[in-house]
């Protein structure tokens, strides 16, 4: 499968300021990749720089196979974006701000109005289509911008933070078009600092802090990084006679009682269940529930984040 | 190759055809336009010509001069500053458009702006003042190549990568009044001293001037070829100072989004 985003050795100086140090990534097409990083990590930053918005201080980037800084034009033209702080202009109506990015990106116009139609319908803007959008709601203008973002039909699109400060509604709806668009082969490169969100929306993830890339998996995999952690949540019927006994069972390394619920540390969850069903028929016990509990994708970030946090540190 | 470049252009074109036409939604009605644009240059010219008997070959020359050259230059050097303070900027240079395209489209914006405006101070002429035109593909010619010419010049202005429109309108101010002084609005040209007809050459706004006075029946002081050749020599070089000059700022502006 051909790669949708291609970054090396991405270096971005603010002054004397080194905002990003050598990253370097590959997004697939048709992936959901997360960018996530904690406040400052330089996110946005390497969004900018991947749709050509900011000069990078080296490294290399293409779109599609096109260098974003040798063929910007070409590039951008497969890109769509919907910036973090950046407003529509507020002057215009809804509509008019649509046909002015659809126009840029060169459309013909029947084609852009039943876009413009369809898009509007589909973030429900439809009704307001006529008014400025001075007069829109937070909401109503992250949905406009995302409409702007799409209007010319690109093929990879580029999020900051696209949930962040919507209610909980219009952070879900927001969730489901981004799913959608996906379904339909769209790429999404979707920056974020919330974790939960990556865990669920992305196939791959990576993790920055302080603008180098501590980690690229997949959510599932990067948890396994962290293995103490992980852990099965076990309740039966009657409370057992001896908890020590769950020790022998091959790859358990610890055993705790929590309320009515026993605790296996394991390093792999996977291959205990087994075991335990086993020993739950002979001693002639009813599991009540049974939860794997994995290390949450937070504690692998805290984890990596702080190493790279020390890492910098012990430099100073 | 060729005609991939041809096509290059001819959507670069486009593109700035579709900002332009954003530019007048938006920014025509803007204060600060109307006050630098169109009221600022008619008053100080008013000052100028109330209580003295201003013959009329300078009074409808003046007017129409100093009016082009204000609102045409106005315009353009504005759209940048307020871009970047509410960052829609980024929305543009992240579209698949040149930085020049951008530019070139808010010197069309102004452009028509100056056109427009300029039909003010002629109709007046014509309508109050009894004022004739002789020539009027001259005045016409005359009007597009000085309000294109201005429009570059007023571009030139916005290139420090400020949010701030007041400080490019001090800037601007601060270049285009001495200008207006030199460029036989309020004395002719063949009545200044020698040290003025030195230093007239200098401004465009003098060939526009000398330009309005032969259409309106006057005698010109520049041959006419020579005024359009220096009106076209100064347009290019605007146009091109503009481009140079905003693309050294522009990574600048950008960043400090
Ligand atoms: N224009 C700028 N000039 C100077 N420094 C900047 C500029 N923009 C960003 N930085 C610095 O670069 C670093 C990365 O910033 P960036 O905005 O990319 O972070 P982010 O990951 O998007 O953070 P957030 O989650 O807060 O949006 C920060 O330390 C920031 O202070
Ligand atoms: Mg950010």
């Amino acid at each position: 499968m051909g790669m949708a985003i291609e970054v090396k050795d991405l270096v971005k100086y603010y002054g004397k300021f080194l905002a990003l140090e050598n990253v370097s990534f590959n997004v697939k097409k048709g992936e959901i990749f997360g960018f996530l990083g904690p406040n400052g990590a330089g996110k946005t930053t390497t969004q900018k720089i991947l749709t050509g918005i900011l000069k990078p201080s080296g490294g290399k980037v293409s779109i599609l196979g096109y260098d974003i800084e040798k063929d910007p034009l070409l590039a951008k033209k497969f890109t769509g974006i919907v910036p973090d702080e950046t407003n529509a202009y507020i002057e215009l109506s809804a509509w008019d701000n649509l046909t002015l990015m659809g126009n840029l990106y060169g459309m013909p116009g029947k084609r852009l109005e039943e876009r413009a139609d369809e898009l509007l319908k589909m973030f429900d803007l439809y009704q307001r289509r006529k008014d400025r959008v001075k007069g829109f709601s937070r909401g109503m203008k992250r949905r406009l911008l995302l409409a702007m973002g799409l209007i010319h039909e690109p093929d990879i699109l580029f999020l900051d933070e696209p949930v962040s400060g919507l209610d909980v509604q219009s952070a879900r709806l927001m969730r489901k078009v981004i799913m959608d668009l996906n379904q339909k082969g769209i790429t999404i490169f979707l920056t974020t600092h919330n974790i939960e969100e990556a865990n669920q929306m992305c196939h791959r993830v990576a993790i920055i802090c302080k603008g180098k890339i501590a980690a690229i998996d997949r959510p599932e995999s990067l948890k396994k990084t962290i293995k103490v952690t992980q852990s099965l949540e076990v309740a039966f019927d009657k409370p057992l006679e001896n908890v020590e006994e769950l020790k022998e069972i091959p790859g358990v390394e610890e055993v705790k009682t929590h309320g009515d619920k026993i605790r296996l540390f394991t390093s792999d969850p996977g291959h205990i269940i087994k075991p335990l069903v086993i020993y739950s028929q002979d001693k002639n016990l009813e599991f009540i529930s049974l939860n794997t509990l994995g290390p949450s994708l937070e504690e692998v970030f805290v984890n990596l984040t702080e190493e790279r946090r020390q890492d910098i540190n012990e430099k100073q | 190759m060729k005609s991939n470049k041809i096509n290059l252009l001819l959507e670069q074109f486009k593109g700035s055809l579709v900002i332009a036409k954003k530019d007048m939604k938006i920014y025509y009605l803007k204060p600060p336009v109307l006050i630098f644009g169109v009221l600022f240059p008619m008053f100080l010219f008013l000052a100028f010509a109330v209580g003295r008997e201003v013959p009329l070959e300078t009074l409808v020359p003046g007017l129409v001069g100093i009016t082009l050259f204000f609102t045409a230059s106005t315009v353009v050097p504005l759209i940048m500053p307020w871009e970047t303070r509410l960052r829609t900027l980024e929305l543009l240079v992240s579209a698949p458009i040149g930085v020049q395209t951008i530019l070139l489209g808010d010197i069309l914006a102004s452009f028509f702006f100056g056109i427009i405006i300029s039909l003010i101070p002629l109709t007046v002429g014509f309508v109050f003042l009894g004022a004739t035109i002789v020539n009027p593909l001259v005045l016409l010619l005359n009007i597009i190549i000085s309000s294109f010419c201005f429009s570059s010049l007023g571009n030139i202005m916005s290139f420090p990568p400020t949010g701030e429109p007041s400080q490019i309108m001090m800037l601007s101010n601060l270049i285009r009044l001495p200008l207006i002084f030199i460029s036989g609005i309020f004395v002719p040209l063949p009545q200044m001293p020698y040290w003025g007809k030195l230093i007239a050459p200098l401004s465009p706004l003098t060939y526009t001037t000398d330009l309005t006075r032969y259409s309106l029946g006057d005698i010109s002081f520049y041959s006419v070829c020579i005024n359009f050749l220096m009106l076209l020599l100064f347009t290019v070089l605007f146009l091109l100072a503009g481009f140079k000059l905003h693309s050294k700022t522009m990574p600048k502006r950008i960043q400090n989004l």
